[in-house]
């Protein structure tokens, strides 16, 4: 397998992040050019333009980047964790979590802002749940956390099944497009990318020692990588990661798996290319479904999660695919 | 000379069972030493403990005149490496990629290998007869090819104590030998020390000076030549063994 240089693949995931960017901006049921986009974002031009710019497009840009790029980031470290190339941000059961807290706020009718609250608080105590019972005795391993992940995961599905089955049909509409991932309300907020930038840089600061956990306990062990400890980091990281993304825009399905996987039959397995190439590849295809959805049936907005299987399930079967020919 | 490795009343168990009790030995450096006993005797247990992976019921180990607890994973790491018994490779890389997994403890957190890194991890490479595999998926090799990845891995580590379970496992007879060779070369030539859990009691005569027996809990160790007796072996086994000259070397058949 040939590999490019890892600076050049970043750099160029780079500038295709800046040209997703300036097509969300740009496209929507008012077209604007690329110059006044660069004029709004500063502040100059046209005061309508700066409006649907500054508020409208850009915060819902910036949140759709910043949750692709915790989702596939967190499913990357997943992955590493539990040396499981089929690993997804959602398989320990974080969304579900997630989900029932949405869902529950939904159906006690709380306000607009308290769903993604409950949603966060969701998230964190699936968790500690997953946490808790896959420690138990202290003894751990990658099948026990599976294993854990997947039966809360599965007791969060019943009862988010519980919730739609008593909900009033006038709320069943929102509560679908919340489990399918949608991104038409975001919170405007740099937190959730400031979280996916502060995950990356802790993440990579131990990206060495994850490629050595990857190729099995042991032969991290034995070349002095802390196999008690550092898989407690890689869930803290991604939990948090996979509850940011799911308060920022529900259930996303696919980034999470698909980005990782396909950054690997390019770029291969270094997990400090890996990374950041995730991260960065997970928010250029949300944002590009994002943009999608909202222009493919205007005046009618489609949930992103619907487009992300689009886009990424017949890209994902062309990089397999590629990669069986060689 | 400091030795490498000094164990003291040191007891081990796993699952309630105990492996050894009140075991004492020492390693110095460029000997070789080989752990022999029956199937469960607790080989692998045992090599754990002593590359300080898991801790022992009692007793202590120390390396280098240091006591094992006080080592920290990374310095650990740049002193003894272990071979496990079992290569498992989840995901894709090349055979190059695995052996600079090697060169991890010597590399602080931000840097990246270098061109010595390279060099040496070509040079394990080439030591275990794997030179022309390097862009090559480990997922695509032989059992008995990632056998040797593996060690080259550990040779890419360059600790002074080599820890090794059942290195020979998967390996045609013509790689074993170069194998052994190049394990007793390393102990010879550049002092390392040896300790390996070795299922082939012949391999173990004709290429280690020590032996440690490992039978029912307890556990005897001291030089080759003493203990690798008919008596001693057909009871370790619970087979009769016998052994018969060949070219001036013992060789033990049932």
């Amino acid at each position: 397998m040939s590999r490019t240089s890892p600076l050049l693949v970043l750099a160029s995931l780079v500038l295709l992040a800046l040209a997703a960017f300036a097509l969300a901006l740009s496209t929507g049921s008012v077209a604007i050019d690329a110059r006044s986009v660069a004029r709004a974002i500063f502040g100059f031009g046209d005061e309508t333009q700066r409006a649907i710019v500054r508020e409208l497009r850009l915060p819902r840009a910036v949140a759709a980047f910043a949750t692709g790029g915790a989702l596939a980031l967190a499913g990357a470290l997943l992955q590493v964790l539990l040396r499981n190339p089929l690993a997804d941000p959602y398989v320990l059961g974080v969304s579900g979590g997630a989900a029932v807290g949405a869902l529950t706020a939904m159906l006690v009718g709380a306000v607009a802002w308290m769903v993604p609250t409950a949603a966060f608080a969701g998230a964190l105590v699936s968790t500690a749940i997953v946490f808790g019972l896959a420690r138990g005795r202290g003894a751990w391993s990658p099948t026990r956390l599976l294993l854990t992940g997947i039966i809360v995961a599965a007791g969060w599905a019943a009862v988010v099944a519980l919730i739609l089955s008593l909900a009033p049909e006038t709320q069943l509409r929102g509560m679908l497009f919340w489990l399918i991932g949608d991104l038409s309300a975001p919170p405007a907020t740099w937190t959730p990318l400031a979280a996916v930038v502060l995950v990356l840089v802790a993440a990579m600061a131990f990206a060495r020692d994850f490629n050595a956990l990857a190729r099995g306990e042991m032969m991290a062990a034995s070349v002095g990588v802390d196999v008690a400890r550092l898989p407690w980091l890689l869930f803290a990281l991604s939990a948090l990661l996979t509850a940011v993304a799911v308060t920022v825009a529900g259930a996303i399905g696919f980034v999470g798996l698909i980005v990782p996987q396909a950054v690997r039959l390019v770029l291969g397995n270094d997990q400090r290319v890996v990374l950041p190439a995730s991260a960065l590849g997970g928010g250029v295809l949300l944002l590009i479904a994002d943009t999608l959805a909202r222009v493919v049936a205007a005046p009618a907005q489609l949930p992103v999660g619907v487009i992300t299987a689009m886009i990424g399930v017949p890209l994902f079967l062309v990089l397999l695919s590629r990669d069986q020919a060689r | 000379m400091t030795p490498v490795l000094v164990t003291r009343s040191l007891a081990v168990e796993v699952a309630g069972i105990r492996v050894c009790h009140a075991l004492d030995f020492s390693v110095a450096a460029g000997q070789c030493w080989a752990i022999l006993g029956r199937n469960g005797a607790g080989k692998t247990t045992l090599l754990s403990t002593l590359a300080g992976l898991r801790e022992a019921a009692s007793g202590t180990i120390e390396l280098n005149g240091r006591a094992l607890t006080s080592f920290s994973p990374r310095e650990l790491a740049r002193f003894r490496g272990l071979l496990p018994q079992d290569d498992n490779d989840p995901f894709p890389a090349t055979a190059l990629e695995t052996v600079l997994i090697g060169r991890h403890p010597h590399l602080s957190r931000w840097r990246w290998e270098g061109a010595d890194d390279l060099r040496v991890a070509r040079d394990a490479l080439a030591a275990v007869n794997m030179m022309g595999t390097e862009g090559r998926d480990v997922r695509t090799l032989s059992g008995g090819e990632r056998r040797r990845v593996a060690l080259a891995v550990l040779l890419a580590q360059q600790p002074q104590l080599f820890l090794l379970d059942e290195p020979s496992s998967h390996l045609d007879l013509s790689h074993q030998v170069a194998l052994l060779d190049r394990l007793a070369a390393l102990a010879r030539a550049e002092h390392r020390a040896i300790v390996m859990a070795l299922h082939d009691v012949n391999l173990a005569s004709r290429y280690c000076d020590h032996v440690l027996l490992l039978d029912r809990g307890s556990a005897v160790a001291g030089p080759a030549a003493d203990l690798l007796t008919n008596e001693r072996l057909s009871d370790l086994y619970g087979v009769p063994l016998k052994s018969v000259r060949d070219n001036g070397r013992s060789v033990f058949v049932t």
